[in-house]
């Protein structure tokens, strides 16, 4: 998929940085990612990881601070005009909250025309109005006319998920960031939206960058595509699913892939935990150097990986890339040792022995 | 770990909210008992009422629109005595929550007083309850050890100062401190990361194991579920429609609402799943469809579905697995395809 196609949107070494407090906090550390067209990618990780602002990036909301977002092979920036219109039609966002996402004193008719009209998508009153009821169909919304004139709190979380849908696809992008769509909608439902919008990838052919904290919602909906794996401002691990899910590599997915419960007794219970060195994730303005993982990692290697910062690279089992230098390297990972307690246990123990 | 001392015991609970367009039947017909020591989970979507009978048990209805309409809330206490925590008032009412039945709340940060250190809360709930400010530190730091967190540092903290696992943590020793026989959570890991909820997971079962009490556990995730109950509770329109050990209830579900509800939850470590969500949407709870609630919403239902309530009844090998459905059989072979297509 990924090799005879050319991206939709390509960040290279993208760093971005967000001022607070007279504070420079950089959220992205270094991320290269790119999305190719009808692909579904996931973007997971723990909050403030920076999967948020990726997505922002990735859909054209934000600048990055440092390194290159292409956009089919050009600079963001370098997009004017009529040009930059087009741009921004083609790159959407379907945000978290579908409560403060929807303007409250607008009808679901007035919502969706507003970027037909702005756009001229469409000719005539006719015509908005044919296209308005296409869009709800689309997004299962039927009858339109029960839900034209109603206003979003009339409707149900699910509903107003699927009319922010809508409303993405009104100007037929080519790319949608879906940031958290269904975290906020009731579980039962939530697996309907996520059909939708892979039936949507197929029948528009549009690519899906979904961006998510909960894994198993990721496995069943980028089955079929790619996992991205975000640690404090970097891309930790990236692969197709299957791969990432069944042999995570990195530490962090693995510890990340053996914490999650399962909604099977037995299952769950079996777990077999990776332990963590530290339960504390560091502030953003103070970053661990090397690998930013290394102060919580099992598998820690000393010079290692508190001095290099590793680069994603292919690790010889899976066809995912790996951001962990003693894996890319040796090819594999060895339990750290603390030294401390080991001074001190074998003291202890030579102290019981001598009785001294 | 299951013995026949039962802490509570509910019967017949009926709990309603005033609303301009009538009254709101949140909670209706609940009967259950919580063994000493057990974890009850109660799962199901969000306006199902799993809340709103905490609530009720906890006396935390809101007073000018819920009411209690119906029913009994019988606790055991330790001497043997049995009240009814409904009749409490009063200062009984205060001595009897976090004494004998604490809870912890959803949203850490919204549970703690900004302005107060854990130390001035912890004296708080001690001063309050007639324990020496001495041994409320004492018991503090056992049960902050218990839960990870230096003492030291957290006991003389702002919640401000403490990140979202460590509050939490904070406010289950918190229920922990007056050595209650219950603990209900409503959902205590929801807001949280994936390790952080691991760690919370671990440390509450490590002290369930150590120190004994009883659980009513609230979640509408069936993965945390799964993983902490002793028994599961699923919830529909306010009503119990299946109540039952955890693996009978999740694997050979006998409401098709249940099945439904775990047909709907993707399992990280079962590759390709097929899965569905439920049709529509939960029903009104002022006009509640007639017969089975759950009726318009499901695959199996038939005609007597839609005019007769169903009665409970339990699973003809495991008499404490109950559910209100007419379909069992139905609902069981489906499961059964669902299972085995995972295999």
């Amino acid at each position: 998929m990924t090799s005879n196609t050319e991206p939709i949107v390509e960040l290279r070494h993208v760093q971005r940085r967000f001022i607070k407090d007279r504070q420079v906090i950089p959220v992205i550390q270094d991320i290269d990612l790119s999305v190719y067209p009808r692909e579904i990618l996931c973007i997971v990780g723990e909050s403030g990881c920076g999967k948020t602002t990726t997505g922002k990036m990735i859909a054209g909301l934000l600048n990055q601070s440092q390194g290159e977002i292409l956009v089919d092979g050009r600079p963001m920036e370098s997009y004017k005009g009529a040009e930059a219109a087009v741009l921004r039609r083609s790159l959407q966002i379907v945000h978290q909250d579908p409560f403060a996402s929807l303007n409250p004193a607008h009808t679901i008719e007035q919502i969706l025309s507003f970027p037909l009209q702005r756009h001229k998508l469409v000719n005539g009153r006719a015509e908005l109005r044919r296209r308005i009821w296409e869009l709800l169909t689309m997004v299962d919304l039927t009858p339109p006319g029960d839900i034209v004139h109603k206003f979003p709190h009339q409707l149900s979380g699910g509903q107003r998920q699927r009319v922010s849908i809508a409303r993405a696809l009104t100007v037929t992008p080519r790319l949608i960031v879906a940031d958290e769509a269904v975290s906020m909608v009731d579980v039962s439902i939530r697996i309907g939206i996520l059909k939708m919008l892979h039936r949507l990838r197929d029948e528009l052919k549009v690519a899906i960058v979904f961006i998510t904290h909960d894994l198993a919602l990721a496995k069943y909906f980028a089955w079929e595509g790619r996992i991205a794996v975000m640690y404090l401002g970097r891309i930790v691990e990236i692969g197709r699913t299957p791969d990432v899910i069944a042999n995570p590599a990195h530490p962090y997915t693995k510890a990340l892939i053996a914490a999650v419960p399962e909604a099977d007794p037995e299952r769950t219970r079996g777990k077999q935990q990776i332990p963590l060195r530290s339960e504390e994730i560091p502030k953003l303005t103070d970053i661990p150097p090397g690998c930013a993982f290394h102060p919580r990692c099992t598998f820690f290697q000393p010079g290692i990986c508190d001095t290099l910062v590793p680069v994603l690279a292919p690790v010889s089992e899976g066809h995912q890339l790996v951001a962990c230098t003693p894996l890319t390297q040796d090819g594999h990972l060895t339990p750290y040792v603390e030294p401390a307690t080991t001074v001190s246990t074998l003291a202890d123990q030579h102290r019981t022995k001598t009785g001294t | 770990m299951q013995t026949n001392d039962v802490v509570l015991k509910v019967r017949d609970l009926d709990v309603s909210y005033k609303a301009q367009r009538g009254r709101v039947r949140a909670a209706t017909n609940i009967s259950f008992d919580l063994h000493a020591g057990e974890t009850l989970a109660f799962i199901g979507e969000s306006g199902c009422g799993k809340s709103t009978l905490v609530l009720a048990l906890m006396r935390l209805l809101p007073k000018a629109t819920g009411s209690v309409d119906r029913g009994s809330v019988l606790y055991t206490k330790r001497d043997g005595s049995q009240i009814d925590i409904l009749k409490l008032n009063g200062k009984a009412l205060r001595q009897f929550l976090w004494a004998e039945c604490s809870m912890v709340f959803q949203g850490a940060l919204n549970s703690l007083n900004p302005v107060i250190r854990v130390s001035d809360m912890i004296y708080d709930t001690a001063d309050a309850h007639g324990m020496t400010r001495k041994d409320a530190q004492k018991r503090a730091f056992e049960l902050f050890e218990r839960v990870r967190l230096d003492p030291l540092r957290v006991f003389k903290s702002y919640p401000h100062e403490l990140s979202g696992g460590m509050r939490q943590r904070v406010l289950l020793a918190t229920s922990l401190l007056l050595r209650p026989q219950v603990v209900i959570m409503d959902e205590p890991t929801t807001a949280v990361d994936i390790l952080t909820q691991r760690s919370i997971l671990d440390v509450l079962k490590e002290m369930r194991r150590e120190l004994n009490f009883s659980t009513i556990f609230i979640s509408h995730d069936l993965a945390v579920a799964a993983e902490i109950a002793d028994r599961i509770a699923t919830m529909y329109a306010g009503e119990i429609i299946e109540i039952g050990p955890v693996d009978d209830v999740f694997y050979r579900p006998r409401h098709a609402y249940t099945f439904a509800l775990l047909n709907a939850a993707p399992r990280l470590s079962v590759g390709d799943e097929e899965l569905d969500s439920i049709p529509g949407n939960p029903p009104d709870l002022i006009n509640p469809p007639s017969g089975c609630k759950f009726h318009p919403r499901c695959a199996f239902a038939v005609d007597v579905c839609k005019t007769t309530p169903p009665p409970p009844v339990a699973a003809p090998n495991v008499p404490e697995h109950i559910a209100a459905c007419y379909e069992t059989d139905r609902v069981l072979a489906a499961h059964r395809k669902v299972v085995q297509h995972d295999l």
